[in-house]
């Protein structure tokens, strides 16, 4: 009994990619295990956590929430591939901000913060608090989380 | 010396918030977690976990699972029992430092007849694929008779209860007991004021977002095995896989702990996947990958807190503290895992905290339940110990009619008594208690408050405060630190220690740029591979600034020391005359100089090394044997309590930390921050739940387990430290990585307390969700209208 595959062909961090998987592969594992992109984490098993959150044609999703099949044709953006330098100004305001220990949560909450700039980067706090409220972190409490997602919008909105 | 806020010297020197090296790679994605590794021939295994919380196995029966695609192997206790490998062993119990006798466990990796928790290890399948080898996990089937459970250690202390183990009478494995009895007793006999308490301390879980996972390799050639494992203690790993469970030397078994994400106690402990992975990849002749998932995590990784206490203040008609009694039941779980005796210890000896107690008797009883083994949690016996304390002080307050911050200033230890040795003969070497909470309550506005509490009432809220102050103790055991220089003159830094968040990477080169006047960014830092590091004992506990620092202070003077010598051929001086300062040697205070780099070079001539010495420079600098040292601070919260609802607003959050000398003000105020938020996920959130009856585990899953998210943490929580140079290590520092979690727990429950004050409300076990906080209300109300 050999496991039904399905071939998938989508945009990866601006490469085209296709691939025969296992129907049931997640898109997450699909990123991971095929692609080698181990920027995703994965941090529970019941969508709760956001470490692997990624970008779906620019809007963040959990990609421990739809089968790769599911992104047939589509475009995905991970962390490898938010920006060509790692220079986003998330990127750099994590880094000020001392919005990450451990590391785990980071490009999961990084990911979710971009989807959410690029629609507004003018939110405030109490915006930020509510759309990362699906990205848990362990270790910072998440208070200079939030103050990084504001100063990033900051030089977003110019 | 007490200064608040942050003294400034040398850009990237001690002191300086420099920002961390290591968190380029995390942003970019490309931090390496064991989970990230792919080895050629890998195969994948998944445990299968018992579902039941305690009984016999009558059968397990692995054909099924044998036959489906991709399967290598199903391995089962027998299969271990029949291959030698042994269980886990306690790292020490009490009877091992000259304490009392008690019941010592060895965990099996694969339970062979009899399970006593949900996740108890019973079978593991190795496939080609991970999804393979969780299809066949699943087709593994485990006849077990159940036993009667008991899950809470009062039910396990109770007459008739089910045994865990059966030789282990009334579940009792050991009973602590410090101070005097007997002084205690007088002194609650001659008190104006007495007030008790019973309380429980949750059981809660780590949950670092990373979940465990681990690698196994084996090389026949040399016999020698690799293990990549998330750990924070990666030579604790080694000793006891080799001891204990693969009965190989300690040399054939290499550990590597790369990148880890998170770790709070829980991975500082070998598990029974570190030891499956490496017999697997030993039978299979290949690597062996096992990723724990979340639900895994919640139902096997060791627990924190779980204790039971009914505790006592005596009091005089002043309100100054006569007597302090507790006497205790602190859960273990099925097995005394790894340092699970630490906390326990802590939870007792530290009970005294901030305050001057002339007598104190603490007694607790550790206890078999049918759960997973609690062990070491960020804290660690200090959240439970501050919990007790500063609980009973709001009561004495208000049982007496005093304000709640006078009593504390009555009995605060103020910094004229230290050094201060406490009842229970702990010393403390320095602090200003009373000026914490003085700056704290500056901070937070407290004399504002009635304004505040108009303004919340007016809306038909309730509004609480308390102030609450914390004392840790952290530097436990020794360490060493290795300073391995190159022919270039740079440096690398080989730590003991082992840094999962705690920014190590950043401020171990921080403390050598400013001792050694070698450039920040050249100066290199390896951590967990016991390949590369000779020899260390990992992170947790907060030890490692004193103990990794004061090695690193040693292996600094070394080679200021080694280099003085080379230094004196180089410059054609006097050993006597050379002078160290700024990166430079010198004659005398004149103009013959050469700088540090320089002379680590000359230790690298290919022929004729200067003076004969030998080639090369390496030093080594070890710490240990002195004194903790005593973080503490004070912490206010004011919350406003919705009575309709019973949600719980925080509506400020300020803490006054005297952290010792700081190294890095950025990275301490975030463990603090970070701290302070796991402290509040116990309050409010977070509970390990086992069904009562079946011992079934009721908080499997980030959907049932309630975790801290940014929507539910305060706004802001304001964070100032303080320096108080601690007097017994060279650096002058004091830990700081458990003290927001100790102080927050009875900071939020006495400020609801306080808002609740009014409607008769006097206690609500953690954690205090909406649904605990409402049905208090209402019980309250019903009392009163009866």
């Amino acid at each position: 009994m050999s496991e039904p595959t399905s071939r998938i062909t989508l945009e990866v961090n601006g490469r085209d990619v296709t691939a025969d998987v296992p129907s049931r592969t997640l898109l997450v594992e699909f990123l991971r295990d095929n692609l080698g992109l181990t920027g995703t984490h994965v941090g529970c098993d019941t969508s709760q956590c956001g470490a692997c959150t990624v970008h779906l044609d620019g809007i963040a999703i959990k990609s421990c929430t739809i089968f790769a099949v599911q992104a047939q044709d589509a475009t995905v953006t991970t962390i490898e591939g938010l920006d060509p330098a790692a220079d986003h100004p998330l990127q750099r305001s994590f880094q000020r901000c001392h919005a990450l220990q451990c590391g785990f949560c980071t490009p999961g909450m990084i990911m979710a913060a971009a989807s959410l700039l690029a629609t507004d980067p003018t939110v405030g706090a109490a915006e930020v608090r509510g759309a990362l409220e699906g990205n848990l972190c362990r270790c910072t409490g998440y208070q200079p989380i939030i103050a990084a997602v504001l100063e990033a919008g900051k030089e977003l909105a110019g | 010396m007490l200064r608040f806020g942050v003294n400034v010297g040398a850009k990237f020197g001690i002191g300086q918030a420099v920002r961390r090296a290591e968190d380029r790679r995390f942003v970019a994605g490309s931090g390496r977690y064991v989970g990230d590794i792919v080895l050629p021939g890998m195969a994948h295994a998944v445990v299968v976990y018992s579902q039941h919380a305690h009984g016999m196995i009558r059968s397990i029966d692995t054909s099924r699972a044998s036959a489906m695609p991709g399967v290598i192997a199903v391995l089962t206790g027998a299969d271990a029992v029949a291959d030698g490998i042994g269980g886990l062993p306690p790292y020490f119990m009490p009877a091992d430092s000259g304490g009392p006798p008690g019941y010592r466990t060895i965990r099996p990796i694969l339970v062979a007849d009899r399970v006593r928790c949900i996740g108890d290890r019973i079978a593991v399948v190795i496939a080609e694929s991970e999804r393979q080898a969780r299809d066949a996990a699943a087709a593994i089937d485990v006849d077990i008779a159940p036993l009667p459970a008991v899950v809470s250690p009062d039910a396990a202390a109770a007459p008739g209860a089910p045994l865990v183990w059966d030789d282990c009478p009334g579940n009792a494995c050991f009973t602590l007991a410090f101070g005097d009895v007997a002084a205690t007793e007088a002194a609650f006999a001659r008190a104006a004021h007495v007030v008790a308490l019973t309380i429980h301390n949750n059981r809660i879980s780590a949950n670092s977002i990373e979940p465990r996972c681990a690698v196994g390799c084996f090389d026949p050639a040399t016999a020698g095995f690799v293990l990549h494992t998330s750990s924070q203690n990666p030579h604790g790993v080694r000793k006891v896989l080799a001891q204990s469970v693969l009965h190989v030397p300690e040399n054939d078994i290499r550990v590597i702990s790369p990148d880890v994400g998170g770790g709070f106690g829980m991975k500082a402990d070998a598990y029974p996947e570190d030891a499956i992975v490496l017999w697997a990849a030993r039978r299979l002749g290949r690597p062996v990958k096992w990723v724990g998932t979340r639900s895994e995590a919640l139902m096997g990784d060791n627990h924190g807190r779980d204790q039971t206490a009914d505790a006592a203040l005596a009091l005089d008609e002043h309100g100054r503290a006569l007597g302090l009694r507790l006497t205790a039941r602190h859960a273990l779980g099925a097995y005394v895992a790894s340092a699970t005796v630490a906390p326990i210890t802590f939870a007792m000896r530290m009970l005294p905290g901030v305050y001057d107690i002339p007598a104190v008797a603490v007694r607790t009883t550790a206890t078999f339940t049918n759960c997973s083994p609690t062990g070491p949690y960020r804290g660690a016996g200090r959240p439970e110990a501050c919990f007790a304390l500063e609980r009973l002080m709001d009561m004495a307050a208000r049982a007496i009619g005093i304000d709640r911050v006078d009593i504390r200033r009555r009995n605060l230890i103020s910094a004229d008594q230290m050094p201060y040795t406490t009842a229970v003969g702990v010393t403390y070497d320095s602090g200003d208690f009373g000026a914490m909470m003085d700056r704290c309550l500056s901070l937070a506005d407290w004399s504002g408050f009635p304004e505040r509490q108009r303004q919340t009432e007016a809306k038909g809220w309730l509004r609480g405060r308390a102030v609450t102050s914390y004392l840790e103790s952290a530097g436990v055991f020794n360490d060493r630190m290795e300073l391995r220089f190159d022919p270039e003159g740079n440096v690398t830094i080989l730590a003991g220690t082992h840094s999962h968040g705690q920014g190590h990477a950043t401020v171990f080169p921080q403390l050598i740029h400013e001792w050694l006047g070698l450039p920040y960014d050249k100066i290199k830092y390896i951590q967990g591979d016991t390949d590369k590091v000779a020899f260390g004992r990992g992170t947790y506990a907060a030890r490692s600034s004193m103990l990794a620092g004061t090695a690193l202070h040693a292996a600094a003077q070394d080679a200021i020391a080694k280099g003085r010598t080379m230094a004196a051929q180089l410059l054609d001086a006097d050993i006597d005359d050379i002078m160290f300062a700024d990166g430079q040697y010198s004659v005398g205070q004149g103009n013959r100089t050469i700088g540090f780099a320089d002379v680590v070079k000359a230790f690298y001539r290919p022929i004729g090394v200067p003076g004969g010495l030998s080639l090369g420079l390496t030093t080594i600098g070890t710490a240990g044997g002195q004194s903790p040292n005593f973080p503490n601070g004070a912490h206010v919260c004011e919350v406003e309590v919705d009575p309709a609802t019973g949600a719980i607003h925080i509506d400020r959050y300020v803490v006054v930390d005297d952290v010792g000398r700081i190294l890095n003000p950025m990275i301490c105020e975030g463990q603090i921050v970070g701290g302070i938020a796991q402290g509040l996920g116990q309050a409010l959130l977070e509970a390990i739940v086992y069904d009562p009856d079946s011992g079934q585990l009721l908080s499997g899953s980030f959907s049932d387990y309630g975790m801290p998210r940014p929507d539910t943490m305060p706004l802001h929580i304001e964070s100032e430290l303080a320096e108080i140079p601690c007097k017994t290590n060279v650096l002058g520092v004091k830990g700081v990585g458990e003290s927001g979690t100790i102080a927050a727990p009875p900071t939020l429950v006495n400020a609801v307390l306080d808002a609740l004050w009014p409607l008769g409300v006097t206690d609500i076990a953690m954690p205090l969700t909406p649904a605990r906080v409402w049905t208090a209300i209402d019980q309250a109300s019903k009392r009163g209208a009866a």
